[in-house]
C-alpha cells in the first residue's frame, strides 16, 4: 500500500470526469477504470467516490441513467454532458500547466538558476 | 439557468425524498455487490467476499450522508427544520410575533392597495385589442384633449399614420323604454368607433361608418353589457327593439361584450349612440362648427410600423394647413399623443403624480416598518446572545445560524404579507363596486390581479431580507467565550448603534407621513369652510335637461322663466335663479375673450380665456354671489336689448385693469359680438376648488339660451318637503321632463371628492406612520429599561430622584425621538409642496400644521414611553438586587 499516492484535494472530480469520458460507466466501473488508467497507483476510498459523483451530477457535468451491468446487476450509469466535456478539457489543461510548472520547479538544480 | 436547474433539482429532491434515498441506497448497494462479485471470482466464499466488499467500501452511513449533501437533498430538510424552530420560537413570544406581523401586514397591505390602484389606473392598458398602439390625440401646448368635429374629419381623412380615427363625447340623456323615463349616461361616438377599436359584439351587431349619412341619420344604440344586464334582464330579444331617447325613437342594434366598458377608465357609459345624432341627444348640433371643440377625445390605432414621432409629424403637417385655412378657428394646431385611458394628460397627469406620491409614501411606510422590525430583531438577537453563544460553542456554523435568523424573518414577513394582502383585497373589492358620485357614471375599477399578488409577495420577501439583515453583524461578531463568561448583563454602550440610527430614520419617515396627512386634513377643513363665490348651504338644486324633453331654440328661455316663476311661488322659497352649468361640479365652459379694440379675432390675439355661465335674473341672489358694483340682470335683458354681461373681479382686472374701468366697458367674443359690462361680482371657484382665481363672465339666458338648466332654490324649509313640493310643481309644468333634485351641499361633496379621497388616503398613511413610530419608540424604550433594570435599581437604592431615573432610563429614547421628528418635519415640509396641487389650499408653512405635528409627535413619544417609564419608576431595588 505504501507505493499508493495520496489524492490531492479536488483531483477526484477530474479523475471521475476523465474516467467517464472514455465511455458510460457505473460507480464501481469508474473506480476500476481509474485504477486501470492510473496503473493502480492512486488510493481512493471506495465510498468516497459517490459524493463526488452526486456533486458532478448536480453541477450538470454528468448525467446518470439506470441500466444493467455486465454481470447482470442493476446499476446507475454515468456519462459526460457537454458542459462536463468542456470542464474536463479546461481542468486537464490546468493540471498539465500545474504539473509542468511543479516538475520544472522541483527539478531545478542550483547551477541552472 | 444553472440556478434554475439547481432549484428544480432541489424541489424534485424534496418531493421525491424517499425515492432519492432509496435510489442512493440501491446504487451504493449495487457497488458493494459488484465488488463482491469480483472478489468471489478471485476465489473467496460469497459471504466472505461480501464482508470484504463492505469493509473496502468504508463508512457506509457517512458516505450516504455526504452523498445526500452533495445531491442537495439537505437544503429543504434544513429549511423545514429551521421553519419548525422558527415557529416554535415565535409561539414562545406571541407578543413579539403579533407586533411584527401586524406591523408588516400594515406596511404590505398599504403597498398592495396603492399598487393595485397604480396598476389598475396607470400601468394596466385599456381592455381593447392591441391597446399598446392605441393613442388619443392632444392639441397645443396645454395638451387639450378636446377637438371640434370638422377638425376631427380633417385629421381622420388626411392622416397617413392611423388605421382609423374615432371620436367620442360623454353626455347625459333621457331614455324611455316604455314604462317610466329615466336618465342615463351615454357615449356619443363616431360610427366607426367599434371598428377602429376592433371590438366584436356580444349580441346583435354594431353600427359602422357606412351607417352615417349626415345629421340624425343613424338612430341606433348599442348597449353595454352591464346596462343590458341591469335594465333588460339579459333579454336576448332586445335587439331590434325601439326605445326613445329624449323622445326620439332609436333602435337597439346590439350589446357590447362584458369586458369592454368604453375607452375611459373612470367613466362607465350605459350605451353608445352615433355622434351624428347629436341634435336629438343634446338638443343642439354643433358638429358643423370648427371652433366648437365638443369632442371629448379623438383616438385610434397607429398603423403597423409607424412610430408615435412619425404620427405626430404627420398630424402636425395637417394641423399647419388647417391653421392656414381656418385662421379664425384653428390656432395652435400642434399635436402630441397620449394614452386614452385617463383622458390623456388632462386627468392622467395629476392622477399619475398623486398615485406615484402615494406609492412613495407607502414605500416609506414599509421602510419604516422594516426599520422597526429590524431594531426589534436586533434587540431579540441581543437577548438571545446566550443561546447563540451556546450554539456556536456546541459547533454550529455561523452560516447555519444566519440561515435560521433569515428563515424566521422571512416566515414573519410572509405571514404579515399574507394578512396584509388579505385585508387589501377586501378593501379593493369594496372600492371596485363603489360609485362615489351617485349622479355621474364614475367608478374606480381597481380589482387586484396577478401583478398585485406578485408585488405583495416580492415586497414581503424583500422586507424579510431587509429586517432579517439587521442582526447579521451581531450574530457574526458573537464571541461565545466572552458571552458565556460575562453573563447576560451587557455593557450599557454610549456609542451610537445601528439600532439608534434605524430608530431615528424610522421616526423621521413617520414624521413625514404625519406632516403630510396633517397638511391634507387642514386643507380639507379649510375647503369645507372656504369661500367659493357661492354658498351651498340652504340651497336646493333642481337640474333639468330641457333638451332631453324636446325643448329647443326660443322655447328654452321661455320654459326657464316658467319654471323659475313656478318654483318661486312655492311657500318658503326665498329666491330662485338658474344657471346652465353648476360651478365646480361640472367644471365650466370657457370662451375666448378679446379686447374691444381688437379687430382681428384670431386665437393668437385672445386677451383671456374666461369661464362662461348663462344665468337667469336672480341667480346671484339665489347663489349668494356678492355683487361688488353695478347691477345684476333683469328679464328685460333679452334679444331686443344690447348684449350685456356681469363679470367677476379677476375678469375686470385682467381685461380692463380695474373694477371702475370695467363698469360700462365693452369686450368681444370669438364670434365678434360686442358685450357691455354692467356689473362686477366677487371671484369664485369655477373649474375646481384648488384652482387659482379665474376670469369669469355671466351672460343673461334670454340673450344666450342654454339647453341645460339648473335651478338654485334658496329656502330655509326642510329639504325633503321642499324637494317634494318642487317635484310636484315641475310635474304640473311638464310631466315628461326628467328632474333631479338635490341639496347643493350634497353636490359639493362630489366636487370635494378628489381632495377628500386624497385626505383620507394621506390620513390613513399618516395614522399608520404614527402607529409605527409608537411601536418603534415603545420597543426601544421598553428594551432599554429592561436592559438596565439592575443599574436603575442601584441608582434608586442610592437615592436618585424620579427625574434622574427617568432621564437615565429614557433620555436616549427622547433624544432620538426629537432628532427623528425634526428631520421628518423638515422633509415633510418639502414633500407637502406636492400636495398643494391636489389638496385645496394645502400649505405646509401653516403654523397650525407645524404646531400640530410637533404636538402629535410629542404625544406619540409620551404615549410610547409611558409604560416603560412607569416600569422604570416602579422598580423596587430590594427585590431586584436580591434577584441575582
Amino acid at each position: 500500500m505504501t507505493n499508493h499516492a495520496q489524492l490531492l484535494p479536488g483531483t477526484l472530480d477530474l479523475l471521475i470526469l476523465r474516467a467517464v469520458s472514455l465511455g458510460p460507466l457505473h460507480g464501481y466501473g469508474v473506480l476500476l477504470r481509474i485504477g486501470q488508467i492510473s496503473g493502480n497507483a492512486l488510493l481512493i476510498e471506495q465510498g468516497a467516490l459517490y459524493p463526488g459523483l452526486f456533486r458532478l451530477v448536480r453541477q450538470g457535468l454528468l448525467k446518470a441513467n439506470w441500466g444493467t451491468s455486465d454481470n447482470n446487476r442493476r446499476a446507475k450509469f454515468y456519462e459526460l454532458t457537454t458542459a462536463g466535456r468542456k470542464r474536463l478539457r479546461e481542468e486537464t489543461d490546468n493540471w498539465n500547466r500545474l504539473a509542468t510548472a511543479m516538475g520544472a520547479a522541483l527539478a531545478a538544480q542550483a547551477g541552472e538558476i | 439557468m444553472k440556478l434554475l436547474d439547481s432549484l428544480r433539482f432541489r424541489i424534485a429532491a424534496l418531493f421525491h425524498r424517499s425515492q432519492v434515498n432509496a435510489e442512493m441506497e440501491d446504487e451504493l448497494r449495487s457497488h458493494i455487490e459488484c465488488r463482491a462479485d469480483d472478489l468471489e471470482r478471485s476465489g473467496l466464499q460469497r459471504a466472505e467476499a461480501e464482508r470484504r466488499a463492505r469493509i473496502e467500501f468504508g463508512g457506509y452511513q457517512r458516505f450516504k450522508e455526504e452523498c445526500r449533501e452533495a445531491a442537495g437533498v439537505h437544503f429543504f430538510e434544513t429549511l423545514l427544520q429551521d421553519l419548525r424552530f422558527a415557529l416554535r420560537t415565535l409561539r414562545k413570544s406571541p407578543g413579539f410575533a403579533a407586533v411584527a406581523i401586524v406591523t408588516l401586514a400594515l406596511g404590505i397591505g398599504a403597498n398592495a392597495v396603492v399598487f393595485a390602484v397604480l396598476n389598475a389606473l396607470i400601468l394596466r392598458p385599456l381592455n381593447v385589442p392591441h391597446a399598446e398602439s392605441l393613442y388619443a390625440i392632444e392639441r397645443g401646448s396645454d395638451k387639450a384633449i378636446n377637438h371640434s368635429y370638422p377638425d376631427y374629419l380633417d385629421l381622420r381623412d388626411r392622416n397617413r399614420s392611423f388605421d382609423g380615427l374615432a371620436a367620442y363625447n360623454v353626455a347625459p340623456v333621457g331614455i324611455d323604454t316604455g314604462d317610466s323615463p329615466s336618465s342615463a349616461w351615454i357615449c356619443e361616438v363616431t360610427a366607426n368607433y367599434f371598428d377602429v377599436l376592433s371590438i366584436q359584439p356580444y349580441l346583435g351587431r354594431f353600427f359602422h361608418g357606412s351607417d352615417e349619412h349626415g345629421p340624425n341619420s343613424a338612430p341606433y344604440i348599442v348597449l353595454t353589457y352591464a346596462y343590458w344586464h341591469a335594465h333588460f334582464q339579459d333579454d336576448r330579444g332586445v335587439v331590434g327593439r325601439v326605445v326613445r331617447l329624449n323622445k326620439h325613437p332609436f333602435t337597439i342594434l346590439g350589446v357590447a361584450p362584458p369586458e369592454f366598458q368604453g375607452t375611459i377608465l373612470f367613466v362607465a357609459p350605459d350605451f353608445w349612440v352615433p355622434l351624428v345624432n347629436q341634435e336629438q341627444v343634446e338638443g343642439l348640433n354643433v358638429l358643423n362648427q370648427r371652433g366648437n371643440r365638443v369632442l371629448l377625445m379623438v383616438l385610434g390605432h397607429l398603423k403597423a410600423g409607424v412610430t408615435p414621432a412619425q404620427a405626430i409629424a404627420d398630424l402636425n403637417s395637417i394641423g399647419a394647413s388647417l391653421e392656414k385655412s381656418y385662421p379664425k378657428d384653428d390656432g395652435q394646431m400642434t399635436f402630441t399623443l397620449a394614452s386614452p385611458a385617463l383622458t390623456g394628460d388632462w386627468l392622467g397627469g395629476p392622477l399619475r403624480d398623486f398615485v406615484t406620491g402615494l406609492m412613495l409614501l407607502a414605500g416609506l411606510i414599509l421602510l419604516a416598518a422594516c426599520a422597526n422590525l429590524g431594531s426589534l430583531f436586533a434587540a431579540r438577537a441581543t437577548d438571545r446572545s446566550q443561546e447563540i453563544a451556546m450554539r456556536l460553542a456546541l459547533g454550529s456554523g455561523r452560516g447555519r445560524l444566519l440561515r435560521q435568523v433569515f428563515t424566521e424573518a422571512i416566515l414573519i414577513s410572509l405571514i404579515g404579507g399574507a394578512v396584509g394582502l388579505w385585508g387589501s383585497v377586501l378593501l379593493l373589492r369594496a372600492l371596485s363596486v363603489w360609485r362615489p358620485l351617485p349622479a355621474a357614471p364614475v367608478h374606480v375599477p381597481v380589482t387586484p390581479d396577478a401583478h398585485v399578488y406578485m408585488v405583495a409577495l416580492l415586497l414581503a420577501l424583500a422586507s424579510g431580507f431587509l429586517f432579517g439583515a439587521v442582526p447579521v453583524r451581531q450574530v457574526l461578531r458573537t464571541n461565545p467565550y466572552q458571552v458565556i463568561k460575562s453573563g447576560s448583563a451587557g455593557r450599557a454602550g454610549r456609542r451610537v448603534t445601528a439600532r439608534d440610527l434605524l430608530l431615528v430614520v424610522q421616526i423621521s419617515i413617520c414624521a413625514v407621513l404625519v406632516t403630510s396627512s396633517m397638511v391634507a386634513v387642514r386643507g380639507l377643513l379649510r375647503s369645507l369652510h372656504g369661500h367659493f363665490g357661492f354658498d351651498p348651504k340652504n340651497a336646493m338644486l333642481v337640474e333639468t335637461a330641457l333638451s332631453m324633453a324636446g325643448y329647443s331654440g326660443d322655447e328654452l328661455p321661455a320654459m326657464h322663466k316658467r319654471m323659475i316663476d313656478a318654483v318661486q311661488a312655492i311657500p318658503g322659497v326665498q329666491t330662485v335663479g338658474s344657471v346652465d352649468r353648476l360651478p365646480v361640479y361640472y367644471g365650466a365652459n370657457s370662451s375666448d375673450v378679446f379686447a374691444d379694440k381688437t379687430a382681428d379675432l384670431r386665437p393668437s390675439n385672445v386677451a383671456a380665456e374666461a369661464m362662461v355661465y348663462n344665468i337667469s335674473p336672480g341667480y346671484f341672489d339665489a347663489a349668494r354671489t356678492a355683487l361688488l358694483t353695478g347691477r345684476s340682470f333683469t328679464w328685460h335683458d333679452d334679444k331686443a336689448s344690447p348684449r350685456v354681461a356681469v363679470v367677476n373681479r379677476e375678469f375686470a382686472h385682467r381685461i380692463f385693469g380695474s373694477i371702475p374701468n370695467a363698469m360700462g366697458g365693452h369686450y368681444k367674443l370669438g364670434d365678434g359680438s360686442r358685450i357691455q359690462v354692467v356689473g362686477v361680482v366677487e371671484d369664485g371657484k369655477y373649474g375646481s376648488l384648488a384652482e387659482d382665481p379665474q376670469p369669469a363672465m355671466f351672460l343673461p339666458i334670454l340673450q344666450s339660451p342654454a339647453g341645460q338648466s339648473c335651478l338654485v332654490v334658496r329656502s330655509n324649509r326642510d329639504p325633503q318637503q321642499l324637494a317634494a313640493a318642487i317635484r310636484s310643481t315641475m310635474r304640473e309644468l311638464d310631466p315628461g321632463l326628467p328632474v333631479t333634485i338635490e341639496t347643493w351641499s350634497r353636490e359639493m361633496d362630489a366636487a370635494l371628492f378628489p381632495s377628500r379621497v386624497a385626505t383620507v388616503a394621506l390620513g390613513v398613511l399618516g395614522l399608520m406612520g404614527a402607529l409605527l413610530s409608537v411601536t418603534g419608540v415603545f420597543g426601544m424604550a421598553a428594551y432599554s429599561v429592561s436592559k438596565r433594570l439592575k443599574e436603575l435599581g442601584i441608582r434608586i437604592a442610592l437615592g436618585a430622584r424620579r427625574k434622574e431615573v427617568l432621564h437615565a432610563a429614557l433620555g436616549r429614547a427622547f433624544r432620538l425621538l426629537t432628532f427623528g421628528s425634526a428631520g421628518g418635519l423638515l422633509l415633510g415640509i418639502l414633500a407637502s409642496r406636492v400636495l398643494a396641487s391636489i389638496v385645496y389650499e394645502a400649505t405646509p408653512r401653516d403654523p397650525l400644521v407645524l404646531a400640530a405635528v410637533v404636538l402629535a409627535m410629542s404625544l406619540l413619544g409620551l404615549l410610547a414611553t409611558w409604560i416603560p417609564a412607569r416600569r422604570a419608576l416602579s422598580i423596587d431595588p430590594s427585590i431586584l438586587l436580591r434577584d441575582e
